[in-house]
């Protein structure tokens, strides 16, 4: 099962480093990964998706926690987290092909925001499972190029 | 309290080392370095001790924190300097050490440029520290002093490195002894759970075959007191992981030495037999555990440890409590106190460990070549020394005898690489122990391999009249290496045997050290009194038998009764 930690961290000098080592070191991978201030400047949100039966997460987290900046550490459920990720993907299309793309960008809400002859360039935010089902459908159409930040995520209610 | 004072960035340090109550330190200049140094030639309470290699520094100051239990210091410049203590900050980080390593750097803007001896030291660091600071102007530099000796303190000790650029020793600020933290990430848990020590004392309570494993928390934990007074209130019988020598006296009747890979039969079997294992500040490293799914098969798990990360580690307890070994042992013990307890209950376990004791004793042969058996050699050291010297070693065959055949009684009284085995950590570690503790006997048990990887801090010794005594076991070999060779490799001895050896008598004295050569039986006794008494720095040269095995052994991955050599009185096979 995936796991998403968020992490907060102090906002210092190498603690990305810091973090990315700990997981280099201790044979853990990381599926995605997104950083970004907090509420407080002081502090940064690290979002980091995890493979659960990979490694043991208590483990993970316990690590994690040993790193003098880091503050907080929470394991979101997906039930009770919200969470999105934003995609960038450039498709072949041309006639037909295009107009199909058209149609998948329209069912997921996705943002055209550059289109040349040959190509148009999606734009969408939608959790990993909406991103990965889009992406499925456009491939038959010729995926050219894919960007994604990573999921971020957060709990719901009061966190 | 030192008055507020408008100072430059190097005496702010060494004002902020003093005010951590750092009487010494351990280093080596360069470039870099020299304005601190500069303000260390006025430092009134902080001695510094000049090594002849970085590493000896890192080393000194480890053996230093080991045998006093403060932090120990050690300071380097940029580049090559900072890389040499390298395997020091390792060996620190592996053993829970608290060590805080100074390393000088390049002027901040030249950061990353290449520059002349630079290195990227936090980053080198990053896997073996537990906390490391760049620091980035001279007025943080007291509070990142005070950080840095509460990290390395406390919780789990460990390393922690401040890299300092030289600009910032150049600044100038108003000096404040820094006395606050601003911590928010760092709190560690000391007290355990109640609950979890309820629990654990009510399984101790009810255990028919327990057994005591106590590790080096004990010892960072400063809780010996505690751990005999709950040892003897259950009599629970104990084993000590090779950290963990000195946490209970072996000469205690419930003492069943060391366990593991060279550990005894009595305590490998009271282990596989156990029905309840109570690991005190241990983290079940595979020298100890073996084969883990064999690990004590039949026991009930009891795991305290301050770092909760180790709990569930290698082996999921029954009965995790996240605390430091002081708090827990007291905690258990006040339960236990009122607890109605049987002392049937144990009465048979403790009498079949009482007779394997006596069936399994550790024991070797007199060599056949006739060369001294390198056992005897400790054991002379042992009966000599009044088992209370603190013992230092290096790394190979000689460590595992001074672990088997010296009688350890009390915390910091042995000190060695444990978790990283690093080779030459002996000689310098005995530097530190020693000026820690200038009343103390200090012992540096080496191997004629090991030796000579920092045996240039002989002259440390010698220029700061350090007398430590080392004890060279001679066997011409790479020893644990040919013993692996030799069980498991068919003989092939590949660059084991050490071909040409230095005199290691003639090499002392030329470093102005006391020397000495024993080869025969009879030497051993008025040698080491020689050396113990000359109050110098003295090398004794023991030439032992080359292929002299350490016994009993369990093979790397097998299950820890799986012994080679551990047979008992009558010859049998155990
Ligand atoms: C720095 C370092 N290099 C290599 C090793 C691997 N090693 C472990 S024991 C040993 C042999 C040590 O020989 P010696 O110092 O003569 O001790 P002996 O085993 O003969 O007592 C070696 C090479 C090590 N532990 N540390
Ligand atoms: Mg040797």
């Amino acid at each position: 099962m995936k796991h998403t930690l968020s992490i907060l961290v102090e906002n210092k000098p190498g603690v990305l480093t810091r973090i990315a080592g700990l997981f280099a070191r201790r044979g853990f991978n990381i599926e995605s990964l997104a950083v970004g201030l907090s509420e407080d400047p002081k502090l940064s949100r690290v979002t980091i998706v995890i493979d659960g039966d990979e490694h043991p997460v208590d483990q993970v987290t316990k690590q994690l926690h040993k790193l003098i900046n880091v503050l907080k550490i929470r394991d979101l459920e997906p039930g009770n987290a919200v969470s999105a990720e934003l995609l960038l993907v450039r498709v072949a299309g041309e006639g037909d092909k295009r107009t199909e793309a058209l149609q998948i960008a329209e069912i997921f809400k996705a943002k055209i925001v550059d289109v040349d002859r040959r190509a148009i360039t999606l734009r969408v935010v939608g959790t990993n499972d909406k991103l990965q089902a889009l992406l499925e459908l456009l491939q038959p159409l010729g995926v050219l190029e894919v960007v994604r930040t990573g999921t971020i995520a957060m709990g719901r209610g009061r966190g | 309290m030192t008055p507020d004072k408008r100072m430059k960035g190097s005496q702010a340090l060494v004002a902020a080392l003093e005010h951590e109550g750092c009487e010494v330190m351990f280093g080596f200049p360069g470039g870099v370095a020299i304005p601190f140094y500069d303000a260390l030639y006025d430092a009134k309470k902080l001695r510094h001790v000049l090594v002849r290699h970085e590493q000896g520094a890192a080393h000194a100051a480890d053996g230093y924190a080991r045998a006093t239990g403060k932090v120990g210091v050690c300071t380097s410049t940029s580049g090559p300097g900072a890389t040499n203590l390298v395997t020091g900050i390792a060996t620190a980080y592996l053993d829970s050490s608290p060590l805080v390593a100074i390393t000088w750097q390049v002027r901040s803007d030249l950061i990353g440029t290449d520059a002349f001896q630079e290195a990227d030291i936090t980053g080198i660091t990053l896997p073996i520290v537990k906390h490391s600071y760049l620091v980035k102007s001279t007025a943080e530099l007291p509070q990142v002093v005070h950080e840095a000796f509460h990290i390395a303190s406390t919780g789990r000790p460990g390393p922690v490195v401040i890299d300092v650029p030289v600009d910032i020793a150049l600044g100038e600020l108003v000096y404040h002894d820094a006395d606050t933290l601003d911590l928010p990430g760092y709190r560690p848990t000391f007290k355990g759970h109640i609950k979890q020590i309820r629990a654990a004392a009510k399984a101790i309570n009810e255990a028919q075959r327990p057994v005591l494993y106590l590790g080096g928390g004990v010892i960072a934990s400063e809780a010996a007191p505690e751990i005999l007074r709950l040892a003897e209130l259950r009599r629970l019988p104990v084993v000590t992981t090779l950290m963990g020598l000195g946490a209970f006296p072996e000469t205690h009747e419930l003492s069943m030495g060391m366990l593991g890979m060279h550990g005894t039969v009595t305590a490998n079997y009271a282990v596989h037999e156990c029905d309840l294992l109570i690991n005190i500040g241990a983290r079940f490293d595979d020298r100890v555990t073996g084969k883990l799914k064999a690990f004590a098969p039949h026991a009930r798990i009891i795991h305290a440890d301050v770092d909760p990360a180790e709990i569930g580690k290698n082996v999921s307890p029954l009965i995790p409590i996240v605390g430091d070994a002081k708090h827990v042992a007291a905690g258990l013990i006040k339960e236990l106190e009122g607890m109605e307890w049987p002392a049937e209950r144990t009465a048979e376990w403790l009498a079949r460990i009482a007779v394997r004791k006596d069936e399994f004793p550790l024991h070797y042969e007199d060599p056949k070549d006739g060369k001294l058996a390198p056992q005897l050699v400790i054991q002379e050291i042992d009966r000599i020394t009044d088992h209370d010297a603190i013992v230092c070693t290096d790394v190979g065959q000689h460590q595992m005898w001074a672990t088997q055949y010296y009688t350890y009684r009390y915390p910091r009284q042995f000190i060695s690489s444990g978790g990283l085995g690093t080779m030459g950590f002996g000689l310098p570690a005995s530097i530190g122990a020693k000026i820690g503790h200038p009343d103390r006997t200090v012992v540096d048990i080496s191997g004629d391999g090991g030796f000579q990887m920092t045996m240039q801090e002989l002259a440390t010794a010698v220029s700061y009249d350090v007398p430590v005594v080392v004890c060279i076991l001679n066997n011409g070999y790479l020893g644990m290496v040919r013993q692996w060779q030799d069980l498991f490799w068919n003989k092939r001895y590949s660059f084991t045997c050490i071909e040409a050896q230095p005199d290691f008598k003639m090499l002392a004295e030329a470093f102005g050290a006391v020397g000495l050569l024993v080869t025969e039986k009879g030497e051993i006794e008025p040698a080491l009194r020689e050396a113990l008494g000359c109050g110098r720095p003295a090398v004794i040269d023991f030439r032992t038998s080359p292929e002299e095995n350490v016994f009993p052994m369990v093979p790397a991955g097998s299950e820890i009764t799986e012994m080679i050599g551990g047979h008992g009185r009558q010859g049998r096979k155990s």
